[in-house]
Formats: structure tokens, C-alpha cells, sequence
């Protein structure tokens, strides 16, 4: 079982065109002894449900599977802003950028920058997404009561989730200003000196993980309290009568009980920490220096703001990053199965 | 504040709560109230104040409307607006649409294919933009459509589809099989089914997975800033970066052009929000 979805994510890897081939051939594969009679048999049962696929196969193929593909081919030759096809004007220029082959994937791996971006990734995911899944948890613990003025407190919580992020990325922008932000005249008011909340590499790298955090709770939360509202009350009434105190339940009810809840939303929260691009981006373009710039940012890097722009080298590191999450996933997948998750 | 939580866990019977955990519980919701307020509090003010004063600690001072007159006015404000509806609603339209039988068919049959096909929406979901922007890129580039809102549709479809089809399948699956098995006994055949029975069922779902594609797009910044260039073709991603760059800061008009993109996708957020999560979390926990 297990050597049979590693084989579907390897192949859902090079290229989504091939779905719509699958299923007959494997079929085929099945009925050995008659192959054209289960291919039809096959067709007979299954068409309805592989027309209504088609579409999202076919779509896929096309402006997923291509560019990946492409991408892919990209990342084994030299192209750049001076040696793809172009047009200027008029004219016409071919391309002449050439195959390469592994030469950026030695070259990106050879340079320490690639595992400098690398590790402060991963801290930068590994600190993000266990804050925001501690406080988030806190908070729906403590929504879960009956208290008054829950419901304000919630919708209060919620709001950062509602504003689109990249306005509430430039409101914090304006929070965190070095001179005129609210942050550092407040604490001017209590007479600590200003803190260069985004010129300093360790202050922008507290500071990025915070806007993050605080970006990231709302989903969280939410996520969590649903959990929390489907654990049985009997559970926890019938643990108080057998004397188990606030701490054991938390761990042998709640816990246990928010487990799918929890794998989802981590697995949910790891990929996009690890690609959130704007929170970055925006905030402090990767700066000050290169000093919070992650592997996406750097990617973006590479094709869009460095000069000649490097569509290669672009490519080399879009290929690696989604080899790392595909390997991520694997890995989790494997670990939940093994702890007897279905997933 | 783990400590809390603790002690304050279990659903204990009402009012056996002692005041010193109940005021603990009110101060840290209070706390916690304030930070996830203040920030979009505080742009709003700041909207509000004349842009000379935009930098002052002042809660309100001369209260006027110039940021939104000066905004709507003199900038192209609108015209990023308009590119940001006509980019984000065509999407969601299309997205909706092609993804919807896929989510049917994944949440009702079991057919050859069907568990590549689920790795291939889940995949796609995680692939980061950095492998798809240099081609596609490229692809805009070749096909003349760069700067145009339709490449930028076409791009947003690659994040719009697998995800629409994930959610729908979630949602599809909360509606019992007994329905399309109703159906099949009257005689429909499973696109009768889908079309007659199951969709008019769903509408609440395919309109959250809509507001849901909508506002990815919405606040899509990556292909947006790359994709577009020139003040007019931006869309509000990319207009924003204009006001706040490197060199100057325009934070009147910042904090305006904030308040007019979230105040109506926070309005509707919050009303959709519960079932937002029931979507997402249904699509992912049963996949």
C-alpha cells in the first residue's frame, strides 16, 4: 500500500497529462487475462466519472503540467533576459540560450546562499507555524467556554483574517516604521529608544515571524474551535467524575480528539508558511541586506528584480523548493500512517 | 498564557469558575482582542487624519475625508480597483465552473485515477509560485498578454482550480449518497443527477469556495507584481507598493486605499467565515 502511493506522487510529479492515460492502462493492467475486454468494461463503468475529471485535467495539463514541464527544461539551460525568444518592436529574435544540464542545480548547491536561505526557511516555517498553532489553540480553548461577550472577542480574533493580507502587511509596514511608527513613539513615550523593528537583520527577522503570526491565527483558531466543538461534553464530564484534573483531560480528550483537525491544519500551515511570499515581500523586500529573503523570495529574485535577469536560475530553485515539499509531505504522510491515520 | 489554558481547560458546569480564573480569561481575550484590532484600527484612523498629521500618535486629529478625495482623485486608484474585480470575479467564475463536476466525481465515484488525480489537486496546491512564474512568464510574453488582465486570469486559474475542486469535494461529501441514489432510481443518469439534484443542493458551498477563490485572488501579490507593470494596468497589489516604495511614503494615501480594499472583503468575511473553515478542513481531513 504504501509503495503504491509513493509510486502516484512520484508520478503526479512529472506531469499531470498523463492522468487521463492512467486509469484505462491500469485497469488493463488488472484484467491481465482479457486486456481489450477491461479496457472496455472499464469505459462502461467509469466514463461518467472521468468526463466530469476532464476538465480539471485537461486545464491542469495545459497551464499546470506545460509550465511544469517547461520549468523544468528551463532549469537545465542557461536562459536569461538577453537570450530568450523576445520581440522588440517588430523584430523578431529567436532564442539562443542552450542545454546546460545539471550545471545550476551543482552551481545553486555548491553556494552557501542556497543552505543560508535554506535553514532560516525552515526556522522561519518551524517558529511560524508552531506560535501560531500555540496561540491559536489557547484562544480556541478559551473560546470554547460560556462567558459573556464571547462572540465579540471572536469576531474581534477573526478580523486579521478578513483584510486582505498584503493591505494588512503595509499597515504593519507603517506600524513598524523606524522613525514615525506608532510602536517606536510609544516606547519612546516609556523611554526605551527606538527599535529598527525592519533595518536590523534580527529585529526584521522577529519582526517578519510576528506579522506572520499574527496573520496566521485567525485560520487557525477557527480551524481549531470547530475541533473543539465536535468533542463529546460526556467525554470530559465523565472524566471529572473519575478525578482526572484539567491537565488530563487536555491531554487524553482535547488533544486526541483535535488530532485530524491539527494534522490538516499543520500540514495546511507548513506549505503555505514555507511559500508566503508576500509577508516577505512586502514587508522587508528580503531585507535589510539578504537576511530575511527565503527560498520563494529568492526565486522571485532571481527572474524579477537581479539584473540580468536569471529565468534558470529562477527555475533551478523552483524545482528545488518543490522537491523539498514534496519530500515534506511524503514524509508526514508516512508518519501519520503509521500512527494508523487513514489520510 | 500555556498555563492558563491548562487550568482553565475542561468544560467545567457553568459558574464554577473562580473570579481569579475568570478575570484571567478576560485579560488575556482582551489582550489577544486588542493586537488583532489595533493594526487595521489604526490605518483606519490614520484615513481619516489629514496627511500632514498621517505620522502622529494622535487617536483623531482634524477628522476629514482629503485621503479618500485626494485618492479617488489623483491617482489611478480605480482603474487598479477595476483590474483587481475584473481579474479576481473572472477567475472565480471559471474556476467555479470547470472545477465543479471534478469535485463531484472525486467525492461520489471511485473510478481508476481518482487517487493521482486527488495527489495531483493536493500537489498543485503546494506548488510553490516559483516554478510556475519564469514559464509562465514566458508563456504571457509569447502570447502578447502580459500586462493584460486575461493573462493574469489565466494564471490565477492554476491556483483557482485544484483548489476549487478540493473544496467542492468537501462539500459534496456532506450531502448524503441516499439523494443521488433517489435519483438514479427515478431514472437520471450521475449528470442528471449532479445537474438536477446535487448542484441546487450545493450552492451554499460553491458560492463559499467562490468567495474563497475571489479573495486568493484578490490578494494575490507574487504573479501581480511580476505580471504587471505601468501604473494604469496594475492591479490593487501592485498599486499599493506604489504609494509606500523604497523612497518616498505616501501614508494618507496608503491608509485610504486600505481601508477602501478591506472594509468591503472583511463585510463579507465575516459572514462567511464559519463556513470557510467546514470547507477546508472537511476537504483535507476526508481526502
Amino acid at each position: 500500500m504504501a509503495a503504491d502511493t509513493s509510486r502516484s506522487v512520484a508520478k503526479a510529479a512529472d506531469g499531470e497529462t498523463t492522468l487521463a492515460a492512467r486509469g484505462p492502462s491500469r485497469t488493463t493492467a488488472k484484467n491481465a487475462g482479457s486486456p481489450r475486454g477491461g479496457l472496455r468494461r472499464a469505459l462502461a463503468t467509469h466514463w461518467y466519472a472521468w468526463t466530469m475529471a476532464a476538465p480539471v485535467v485537461l486545464v491542469l495539463g495545459v497551464i499546470v503540467g506545460w509550465p511544469l514541464v517547461r520549468g523544468i527544461y528551463l532549469s537545465l539551460t542557461n536562459a536569461n533576459e538577453r537570450n530568450v525568444a523576445r520581440t522588440i518592436g517588430v523584430r523578431h529574435i529567436d532564442a539562443t540560450y542552450e542545454f546546460v544540464g545539471l550545471d545550476n542545480y551543482t552551481e545553486v548547491l555548491g553556494d552557501p546562499v542556497f543552505w543560508q536561505r535554506l535553514v532560516w526557511t525552515v526556522v522561519w516555517t518551524v517558529a511560524c507555524v508552531s506560535l501560531t498553532f500555540v496561540l491559536g489553540l489557547t484562544l480556541a480553548t478559551m473560546l470554547n467556554r460560556q462567558f459573556r461577550g464571547r462572540a465579540a472577542y471572536r469576531m474581534a480574533l477573526i478580523l486579521p483574517w478578513a483584510v486582505p493580507g498584503f493591505v494588512s502587511v503595509f499597515a504593519w509596514r507603517f506600524l513598524f516604521n523606524r522613525d514615525n511608527g506608532i510602536l517606536n513613539k510609544v516606547l519612546d513615550g516609556g523611554g526605551i529608544s527606538a527599535i529598527p523593528w525592519l533595518d536590523d537583520p534580527t529585529w526584521a527577522k522577529l519582526s517578519v515571524i510576528a506579522v506572520n503570526v499574527w496573520l496566521g491565527i485567525p485560520f487557525m483558531m477557527v480551524a481549531l474551535l470547530g475541533g473543539l466543538q465536535s468533542i463529546p461534553g460526556e467525554l470530559y464530564e465523565a472524566a471529572e467524575m473519575d478525578g482526572a484534573g484539567p491537565w488530563q483531560r487536555f491531554r487524553h480528550i482535547t488533544l486526541p480528539g483535535l488530532r485530524a483537525v491539527s494534522m490538516t491544519v499543520i500540514l495546511l500551515s507548513t506549505i503555505w508558511t514555507f511559500n508566503m511570499f508576500p509577508v516577505i515581500f512586502l514587508l522587508t523586500r528580503g531585507g535589510p541586506g539578504d537576511s530575511t529573503e527565503i527560498l520563494v523570495t529568492q526565486a522571485f529574485r532571481e527572474a524579477f528584480i537581479a539584473s540580468p535577469r536569471d529565468f534558470a536560475g529562477s527555475a533551478t530553485w523552483g524545482v528545488l523548493i518543490l522537491g523539498l515539499l514534496m519530500i515534506f509531505a511524503l514524509v508526514y504522510r508516512r508518519s501519520l500512517r503509521k500512527q494508523g491515520e487513514v489520510w | 498564557m500555556t498555563v492558563t489554558t491548562n487550568e482553565t481547560q475542561a468544560a467545567r458546569p457553568r459558574g464554577s469558575r473562580s473570579p481569579l480564573a475568570s478575570f484571567a480569561l478576560h485579560a488575556t481575550l482582551v489582550v489577544a482582542s486588542v493586537i488583532a484590532v489595533f493594526p487595521v484600527l489604526w490605518i483606519l484612523l490614520t484615513s481619516l487624519k489629514p496627511a500632514k498629521y498621517a505620522i502622529t500618535t494622535d487617536f483623531v486629529k482634524e477628522p476629514t475625508l482629503s485621503n479618500y478625495s485626494h485618492l479617488l482623485e489623483d491617482s489611478h486608484f480605480l482603474s487598479w480597483f477595476w483590474n483587481s474585480v475584473l481579474v479576481a470575479g473572472v477567475t472565480t467564475v471559471l474556476g467555479v465552473f470547470i472545477a465543479a463536476t471534478t469535485g463531484y466525481a472525486v467525492s461520489r465515484f471511485k473510478f481508476p485515477g481518482m487517487k493521482p488525480l486527488m495527489w495531483t489537486l493536493l500537489i498543485t496546491q503546494m506548488f510553490p509560485m516559483a516554478i510556475l512564474i519564469v514559464p509562465l512568464y514566458n508563456l504571457m510574453g509569447d502570447l502578447g498578454l502580459l500586462n493584460q488582465p486575461l493573462g493574469l486570469i489565466i494564471t490565477y486559474l492554476t491556483i483557482a482550480v485544484p483548489f476549487c475542486a478540493w473544496m467542492m469535494k468537501g462539500f459534496f461529501d456532506t450531502i448524503p449518497v441516499e439523494i443521488d441514489e433517489s435519483g438514479r432510481v427515478d431514472g437520471l443518469n450521475p449528470f442528471g443527477t449532479f445537474w438536477r439534484l446535487i448542484l441546487p443542493l450545493a450552492k451554499p458551498g460553491l458560492a463559499v469556495t467562490g468567495f474563497y477563490a475571489f479573495i486568493t485572488a484578490w490578494g494575490e501579490v507574487a504573479y501581480a507584481s511580476a505580471f504587471m507593470v505601468g501604473e494604469e494596468n496594475l492591479t490593487l497589489a501592485g498599486g499599493l507598493q506604489t504609494f509606500v516604495t523604497q523612497y518616498t511614503s505616501n501614508w494618507g494615501a496608503m491608509s485610504a486605499a486600505s481601508v477602501l480594499i478591506a472594509i468591503p472583503a472583511a463585510v463579507f468575511f465575516l459572514f462567511a467565515q464559519r463556513h470557510l473553515v467546514a470547507g477546508m478542513t472537511a476537504g483535507a481531513t476526508k481526502g
